[in-house]
């Protein structure tokens, strides 16, 4: 069963019109042309920076932000469903079977409710349970597995610590017995002891409950601790993709060595030996042509300004998208 | 080397609705013209505050017991930051002798003012100069921390620039006055990887340049590691550690520093488990008593621990340590 892909996208776009009237041409694509397969029961990573499309991307996969190209099929053996056209009925029972993690545990708990309502919500929104009991008992099981007690869940939210708040996140996420979690930076606001738990607890949970998690991340560290498979993300599109070991021993892409190189090393006598990258992220609204990375890329040639590179196979799972990477693995 | 500032026996309270809460408690630190200290803990564990009071910037619940003593080195003499209480004589140490950068550059400016103005507001409340000269100064700061064509991007907003550009006309502003000691409170937390790197290589070029001293608060160790001199680890209000980078993160001594380590996703080891420290940090109303940190700690030695507060033991000329564990090391 572990081979089995519970999400596939193909080619998948998400594009936003800008403007009205006369400029409703314009069009900023978050999400431009993506294609991947998330296993069933995997922790698969998406990095990139701020502007990447990385948390278009995650919107996408749970209907919503709309698909406009491309297809997205998820199937969790009991049910398969085309994400780009789902039926009210359809849409109401994929809200059940995927769920989605904040970044912010202050902003995303209501402060007037209390932890048990919050974790109910879900159930009683999508009608999962009909009785009071039912639902109280479904709470208590979620609430136990992610380590709350009944004590909290008589409280209101400013009553806890950021871990534990958002511990209250994963259990309201948790209730409804999703099979697929887009966790969008979910440890990223916290301090580096609570983000440990709070990371081992998803790990956890992953296992007890078979669920597949689309983790979001910004933090390489994280990802490269958590993630089996890693897929980096620059304007819109993947560049690389691969099985986080062999993509963190011998990344190929010029953009995912350059990111990775500036993660900061805790050798201090590591100091200076980055490989700096220059300049900024582009504005989707104004993108540049061929390979989007062209404007940063330290290895750039002519090639690389008019033709955009597809993504292709380097070393089985691995596929890379940049027209030289066979050459700067042969220099290397 | 020049001393800049010396801090002895910082202790602050804030008196509030619930009580006085201790929020740095018994602090004594140094530092030297052209030297990083990075400060480091947790939400909640003082650094930000302690790093106002080098101002005398805390709220005007902030009550300083009569032992606490900060003297910053000029060169007309030692000046007794916390004596100070006339906005006048105040402007001589906030802005002038020193200058904070803070987390969240959006924040920082005002969003209706163009930065050039802030920029030329700020210089001639320190010194005697035209608006034309001051202006002058700004283009130059500017083009100084790598903003292209500085000349324009003075009458530009806030809001205009991306967020790494952002920071650097905050550092940019924060310079202008040519400061001894800059304050940067978690600088490059909200930045992408790859513009946190040119942050960070900008930030030591202009200790070089300027010969400043920086205290650099951040929670994120592997940026302690890359700029910093000397690290000093904060806890619940207390100074548990401070030494040398390199002997802090290779060797570190206090059981605290030690679980701030395990707990970080570490990329030359993707099999070693994150091991969060146990527990929350305790709310600052119910101060353990003894070693602050004897309610998480897996190393308690026994009944001292919560009965007496640790000393700070010498583990060679530059290395301190508050922790009972050491107690017999100090007297030898």
């Amino acid at each position: 069963m572990s081979d089995d892909i519970l999400i596939s996208a193909a080619g998948l776009s998400v594009g936003y019109r800008l403007g009205k009237g006369l400029f409703q041409h314009l069009v900023l694509k978050a999400v431009d042309n993506v294609s991947l397969n998330i296993k069933r029961g995997s922790f698969f990573g998406l990095v990139g920076e701020s502007g990447s499309g990385k948390t278009t991307l995650g919107r996408a996969l749970l209907n919503a932000v709309p698909i406009t190209g491309g297809n997205a099929t998820y199937d969790d053996g009991d049910v398969t469903y085309d994400l780009t056209a789902l039926s009210k009925d359809e849409l109401g029972d994929y809200r059940r079977r995927a769920q989605l993690i904040f970044q912010d545990p202050y902003a995303a708990l209501s402060p007037r409710m209390t932890v048990r309502d919050i974790i109910a919500e879900p159930l009683e929104v999508m009608k999962i349970t009909s009785s009071r009991e039912t639902t109280d008992e479904r709470v208590r099981e979620i609430a136990a597995r992610c380590r709350l007690n009944l004590e909290h869940l008589r409280r209101f939210p400013h009553a806890f610590s950021g871990g534990q708040r958002q511990r209250i996140s994963i259990a309201r996420a948790l209730v409804s017995r999703p099979q697929f979690i887009v966790a969008d930076e979910a440890v990223a606001a916290l301090d580096v002891s609570i983000q440990a738990d709070v990371l081992n607890l998803l790990k956890q949970l992953q296992g007890e409950m078979d669920l597949t998690f689309m983790f979001i991340s910004h933090d390489l560290s994280v990802v490269a601790h958590t993630c089996d498979h890693v897929a980096v993300m620059y304007l819109g599109r993947l560049v690389e993709t691969a099985p986080t070991r062999q993509l963190f021993a011998a990344p190929k892409h010029p953009y995912t060595k350059a990111l990775f190189s500036a993660i900061p090393s805790l050798n201090p006598d590591d100091r200076g030996l980055a490989q700096r990258l220059e300049g900024e992220i582009p504005s989707p609204t104004n993108q540049p042509s061929g390979c989007k990375f062209h404007t940063r890329c330290p290895h750039v040639i002519d090639r690389c300004r008019s033709e955009e590179p597809q993504l292709e196979t380097a070393d089985g799972a691995h596929e890379v998208s940049c027209h030289r990477w066979q050459e700067l693995l042969a220099a290397g | 080397m020049d001393r800049l500032i010396d801090v002895e026996n910082l202790t602050l309270q804030f008196r509030t609705d619930e009580g006085l809460i201790t929020a740095v408690d018994n602090v004594s630190f140094s530092l030297d013209r052209g030297e990083v200290m990075g400060l480091v803990g947790e939400s909640g564990s003082g650094k930000s505050v302690t790093a106002k009071a080098l101002m005398h910037l805390n709220a005007s619940n902030a009550i300083y017991s009569p032992e606490s003593r900060i003297t910053l080195h000029t060169d007309s003499g030692g000046i007794d930051v916390l004596s100070l209480s006339r906005a006048g004589d105040l402007k001589v140490v906030r802005g002038g002798a020193i200058s904070m950068i803070f987390q969240e550059p959006m924040a920082s400016f005002a969003p209706s003012i163009s930065i050039g103005k802030q920029m030329i507001e700020q210089l001639q409340l320190h010194a005697e100069m035209s608006k034309a000269q001051a202006r002058e100064i700004a283009i130059e700061m500017l083009d100084r921390v790598g903003i292209s064509d500085p000349s324009s991007r003075v009458d530009q907003y806030a809001f205009e620039l991306s967020g790494g550009m952002r920071q650097r006309a905050m550092i940019a502003m924060a310079l202008s006055t040519k400061p001894r000691l800059l304050i940067a409170d978690e600088p490059t937390t909200a930045l992408d990887v790859t513009i946190q790197a040119q942050v960070i290589d900008l930030m030591k070029e202009l200790v070089d340049e300027f010969n400043m001293g920086i205290v650099f608060i951040t929670h994120d160790l592997g940026v302690v590691a890359q700029t910093a001199d000397k690290v000093s680890v904060m806890y619940l209000g207390r100074l548990i550690e401070e030494g040398p980078v390199r002997e802090v993160i290779r060797d570190p001594r206090h059981p605290y520093t030690k679980g701030l380590l395990a707990a970080l996703p570490r990329l030359d080891d993707l099999d070693a488990p994150l091991t969060p420290v146990p527990g929350d940090i305790p709310s600052p109303l119910e101060r353990p008593t003894g070693c602050v940190f004897n309610t998480r700690c897996g190393d308690v030695t026994g009944p001292v621990c919560s009965a007496t507060v640790p000393l700070e033991e010498w583990i060679d000329p530059a290395h301190r340590v508050s922790c009972h564990l050491y107690a017999d090391r100090g007297a030898s």
